[in-house]
Parts: structure tokens; C-alpha cells; sequence
């Protein structure tokens, strides 16, 4: 009976206290940053499977406001020695600032156009990361970004920046499932199954779409933040145009429109990509690069081929097809 | 050098890579003619083609060195081999990628192709690593010199091919039967199958022909410039670029596009920044999709409309 009135708030408890538990009973450093990880990503990929679920719209630049909100953090926090926490914010307002005007000029645009220009995007920040050294450090990187403070603590281990990792991927989570379960996510939904039809009863898709964007530039920039506090040091490899494409992939594996498949899509993707960084070694003991984009490019044909609507949503449509049929 | 001749340096320089863009755009547009798609894995193509010719020129040690080969075809048989094995995979993608799944929507075809791109980009990986490699020169000689300005042997090599590309592609569309075929499935895909054209297969041709032209500007440029298994993103963007400002469905639109890109990028590296040269290209679609929002080119964007874009 509760979990029928409010089960996003249910399984919101439950994860949490489950994800709260995890370094209780985990020992491995290992396994806990790659945790962490998991937990960054989700934010990421949330922003983007709303955006291409409910908005119908493909980003292949996500990872643009991943690095506007991390250089934002390690700039304003080292070189104007503003508070760490302030930085962070910063870093996603600024995300959210440069998602809006660049998505008021492509949103009147469609498909092809904005997948191109998105990634454009990427590719000029990208450039900028690289070749404003006296600013990013450049391709070698940036580092010394201070340690996020609680009160009188300073955050330093893995430990503590999984609690505030996965807190706000919690967060992000929370704040999305309410948007999708409220008027906006209505009219989001009518925008993805027909954006002529939602028009003609009032939805203003231009509007909505905009703030999808913004919504996920805002997660991305937070994400961007928090990874460079973690991390203590950035370089402009974590913000290519492979990092945004693995998040389409990540987007694609949870499902499209599915705020609880991201996560999954998220940690499935990181954990297949740990395997095979394995597996490829034991095949080819001399092998090195990025061998795991032949497996995501075969799983993006074959996932977007076989269930366009993702493989998380995918299969549970089929299985709730399957019972109905009974 | 006198400024002149430093000008006609870059604009030179400019329509030699131009020509690159220029016979990627082309790619673009003939499968957007037919089929609707923009392919995400063209530049890939071009790779591919480089790195085909290469392999059967001279010795390669293939597969992280496991395995090594030495076929020292001639130039001209290596180049074919290198548009044939080229052609045969994108015809490969066609049957198995977009013909499964001809009923997709736009953003599950952009997936789609994107996937492709990164399969074949991580293929390249494994099969020729992260060396870069060139072909030597198609005829030796000093280069030509005009008004005090440099132009290389193989420039006049990549643009007299992309002329005379350009120009068999202007008698397959506009002379022959098959052409005519191919035009009819890009303006009324129904009216042409009640016409007894099959579409799909049209689709399969325009794959081919793309890819073909694609691999050529691959070859074709690898004697001017390394060629790394990652240079296909790139080599797609541009492309994209150059087909935009053509208009997007015009053959000579995309050349006369991929040729003011080449200038426009070869002016801006020169006079401001050389380390910003791939961000020209995207400042430049920003402000052509600018201008054709705002309505300068009014018919365009209606007729984009109307193709689904």
C-alpha cells in the first residue's frame, strides 16, 4: 500500500541506505572509487537520458559542462582562492549559464543539426582546456584543486567522497524523479511521443526542451565540480568527445527516459569497461589504448537496432508485454 | 615572402585541404540525397582507405605487431584495394546497421552511425595502432611555385582528383539511368518504388558511391599528411561542416562549402591562432545556422524542414 503511493520515495530509502552500507562492508579501495565513479556518472547520465527520453533531443557534448563545471572549481578555488564549496556552485551555475543561450540557438534546430553542434561544442572547449595553458594547465593537466570541507573536517579519503558523491547523486536522482512525476515531466512525455501534438495543446516545446538541457548541463556541471574536489587534478582527456559519447552509451544501456535506469546504465557501463580493460590485457599482453569503444559502438548498433527505447526500458516493456498478453 | 604571396600561400594551402572536406561533404550529401541519414562514420571511411592502401604498399607490422606483412603492391593497385576493401565495409554497414533498422527514428539512426564510428575507430585501434603512417608522394618533382607562393605536387594531385570526382558524380546523378534512379528515392521514396525502383538497394548504391569518394580523400591526402587510426571524428566534422554550408543536398554546394571552409581555416590558423584551427569550423556552422535561423536564407531551412532534419 505505501510502496503503491509512493514508491520512488521507497526505493529512494532503500538505495540510499543500501549505497550507505557499502563502505561498511567493503574493504577494497578498488572497488570503492570505482563506486565513486559510478556515482559521478549518474549524474551525468541522468541529465541525458531526460533530455533524449522526454526531450527527444541527443546532447553528444555532455561532457562540455562536465569540464566547464570542474576547471570553474580548480580555477576559482586555487587561483581566487574563493571557498570550495562556492567554486562548486559556481562551476554549476556557469554549466547551466552556457547550456541556455547555446540552447536557445539549437533547440529551433533538429536531429542531425543538434547532434552536430553539440559535439562542436565539445570540441571547442576541448581546444580551449588544451591550449590555454597559463589558465587549464593544458593537456598535462591541472592540479592542486583543494579538498571539499565539512565544518572543521576536510574531506580527503575515498570514504568520505563516496558519502558525498553518491549524496548527491541521491540528490540529483530525487530532483529528477519529482520533474518526470510532475507537470513538466507531462508535458515532456507528450513532447517525446509528438512534438506537433503537444504543440497544438499548449505545450511550449521550444521552452521545455531548453530547460531539459539546462537542467542536465546544471548535473553535469555539478558532477564536474565534485570530480575535480575528488580527484585533486583534472586534464582535458576526462572532457573529450569520447567521454560524451560513452554517456550517450551509459544513457542508451539504462534506457531513455528512465531516471533509475541511468544509474543502472551508469555502473553497468563502468563495470563492463573494467572487464574488458582486463580482458583485452590477457588476449594481447601488449595491447594498450581504448579497445573497449569497439564493444560500445557494436552494443550502441545493436541496443538502438533491436529496442530504440534502450535496453533497460526495453526489456521491461517486453516483459510487461509478456504478462499482459497472460 | 611577400604579404601577396603569404596570402596566396594560405589560399592556396586552403583549397588543398578544402578538397579533403570538400570530397568528405560529398560522402554526406549523396547518402543524404537517398537515404535521409547523415552517416556519423564517414570521416572513419577516409581512414580506412589510408590505412587499406598502406598496408598492401609496404611492410606493416599488423595487431600490436603479431602479425607482419609485406606486400609491396604498386601505388595505383594499393589505392584501389584501399577504396574496394573501404567500399565493401560501408556497403557492410548499410546491410547490417541501417537496413535492419530502415524504420528507426532520426535519433536512433544518429546512435546508430555513431556506434559504427566508434567500432570502426576502435577496429583501426586494434588492427594498426596508434602509429601514424603516410604514403609517399604520387609523382616526385620540386614543387610548383606561383606568384612567389608554394604549391606541392600532390596539392594539384588532391584537387585535380576531387575535380574530376566531382565531375563523374555529376554524370552518374544527371546522365545515366541509374542516377535518375538514385534522384527519384531522394525526392519521393514512394513515388519511386511505385516506379519499380527499390529503394533499399538505391540506399546500398549511395552507400557505396560515398564510401568510395570517401576513401579517395583518404588516400589522396595520406602522402600530404600522417594519418592516425582517431583522425575520422575529425575528417566527420568537417565534412558535416563544408555539406552544411552547401546547403546540404547540393553536390556542388558541398564542394563549393569544403573549399571555403579549407580557405577560411587555412586564414584563420595563419593569421590568428594555429592551435584553434579545428575550432574555425564550428564557428563557422554556428554562425551558418545563425544566419539561416535568422532567416536570410529563407527557403532553406522550410526545404530541411520538410526532409526531416
Amino acid at each position: 500500500m505505501l510502496f503503491r503511493r509512493y514508491p520512488n520515495l521507497i526505493a529512494l530509502t532503500v538505495i540510499g541506505l543500501l549505497l550507505a552500507s557499502v563502505p561498511l562492508v567493503i574493504e577494497s579501495n578498488y572497488i570503492l572509487t570505482i563506486m565513486v565513479l559510478i556515482g559521478q556518472f549518474t549524474m551525468l547520465t541522468v541529465g541525458l537520458s531526460l533530455l533524449m527520453g522526454y526531450a527527444g533531443q541527443i546532447s553528444l557534448g555532455q561532457a562540455t559542462f562536465f569540464g566547464i563545471g570542474a576547471y570553474t572549481m580548480g580555477i576559482l578555488a586555487t587561483r581566487f582562492s574563493l571557498s570550495p564549496w562556492l567554486s562548486l556552485l559556481a562551476g554549476v551555475l556557469l554549466s547551466a549559464a552556457v547550456a541556455y543561450p547555446v540552447g536557445m540557438l539549437i533547440f529551433r534546430l533538429r536531429g542531425h543539426y543538434l547532434a552536430m553542434a553539440t559535439l562542436g561544442m565539445n570540441v571547442i572547449l576541448f581546444l580551449i582546456l588544451t591550449q590555454e595553458v597559463e589558465w587549464t594547465g593544458g593537456p598535462s593537466g591541472f592540479r592542486g584543486v583543494p579538498d571539499l570541507t565539512l565544518g572543521s573536517l576536510t574531506l580527503t579519503t575515498d570514504r568520505q567522497y563516496y558519502y558525498v558523491m553518491w549524496f548527491f547523486a541521491l540528490v540529483v536522482i530525487a530532483l529528477s524523479l519529482n520533474i518526470v512525476n510532475s507537470r513538466v515531466g507531462r508535458a515532456m512525455r507528450a513532447l517525446h511521443s509528438s512534438e506537433v501534438a503537444a504543440e497544438t495543446i499548449g505545450v511550449d516545446t521550444n521552452q521545455f526542451k531548453l530547460k531539459v538541457f539546462t537542467l542536465s548541463a546544471a548535473y553535469s556541471g555539478l558532477a564536474g565540480g565534485l570530480h575535480a574536489a575528488y580527484l585533486g587534478f583534472m586534464s582535458p582527456s576526462s572532457f573529450s568527445i569520447n567521454v560524451s559519447i560513452e554517456l550517450v552509451v551509459m544513457a542508451v544501456v539504462g534506457g531513455l527516459a528512465s531516471v533509475w535506469g541511468a544509474l543502472f546504465g551508469a555502473g553497468a557501463v563502468l563495470v563492463i569497461e573494467e572487464w574488458l580493460r582486463d580482458a583485452v590485457k590477457v588476449v594481447i599482453p601488449s595491447a594498450s589504448g581504448e579497445y573497449e569503444i569497439i564493444a560500445f559502438g557494436f552494443l550502441l548498433m545493436l541496443i538502438m537496432i533491436f529496442m530504440p527505447e534502450g535496453l533497460v526500458t526495453g526489456v521491461v516493456n517486453a516483459l510487461r508485454e509478456r504478462t499482459l498478453k497472460r | 615572402m611577400s604579404l601577396q604571396a603569404q596570402i596566396l600561400q594560405f589560399l592556396l594551402a586552403g583549397i588543398t585541404v578544402g578538397s579533403i572536406y570538400a570530397l568528405i561533404a560529398l560522402g554526406f550529401v549523396t547518402i543524404y540525397n537517398v537515404t535521409g541519414i547523415i552517416n556519423f562514420a564517414q570521416g572513419e571511411f577516409a581512414v580506412y582507405g589510408a590505412f587499406v592502401a598502406i598496408t598492401v604498399f609496404q611492410e606493416m607490422r599488423l595487431l600490436s605487431g603479431s602479425v607482419q606483412i609485406d606486400l609491396g603492391w604498386p601505388l595505383p593497385l594499393a589505392a584501389l584495394a584501399g577504396v574496394v576493401v573501404t567500399t565493401l565495409i560501408g556497403m557492410l554497414l548499410y546491410r547490417l546497421g541501417i537496413q535492419t533498422a530502415r524504420h528507426a527514428s532520426v535519433l536512433s539512426m544518429i546512435i546508430i552511425t555513431i556506434g559504427a564510428a566508434f567500432a570502426l575507430r576502435g577496429v583501426a585501434l586494434l588492427v594498426w595502432g596508434t602509429d601514424p603512417f603516410r604514403l609517399p608522394v604520387f609523382s616526385q618533382g620540386t614543387p610548383f611555385k606561383i606568384f612567389g607562393a608554394i604549391l606541392t605536387r600532390q596539392s594539384v594531385w588532391v584537387i585535380a582528383v576531387t575535380a574530376v570526382l566531382l565531375l563523374i558524380l555529376y554524370v552518374i546523378f544527371n546522365r545515366t539511368l541509374l542516377g535518375q534512379a538514385l534522384r527519384a528515392c531522394a525526392d519521393n521514396p514512394g513515388a519511386a518504388r511505385l516506379m519499380g525502383i527499390n529503394p533499399q538497394r538505391m540506399g546500398l548504391v549511395a552507400f557505396a558511391i560515398s564510401t568510395a569518394v570517401t576513401a579517395i580523400a583518404g588516400i589522396v591526402i595520406v602522402p600530404a599528411t600522417f594519418m592516425t587510426y582517431d583522425r575520422g571524428l575529425t575528417l566527420s566534422l568537417k565534412g558535416f561542416v563544408a555539406a552544411i554550408m552547401g546547403g546540404m543536398s547540393s553536390p556542388v554546394g558541398a564542394v563549393v562549402g569544403g573549399l571555403l571552409l579549407g580557405v577560411l581555416e587555412a586564414f584563420g590558423a595563419g593569421l590568428l591562432s594555429s592551435g584553434y584551427r579545428d575550432a574555425i569550423s564550428f564557428v563557422v556552422l554556428f554562425i551558418v545556422l545563425a544566419v539561416q535561423l535568422g532567416g536570410l536564407f529563407r527557403g532553406r531551412p522550410a526545404a530541411a524542414e520538410q526532409a526531416g532534419l
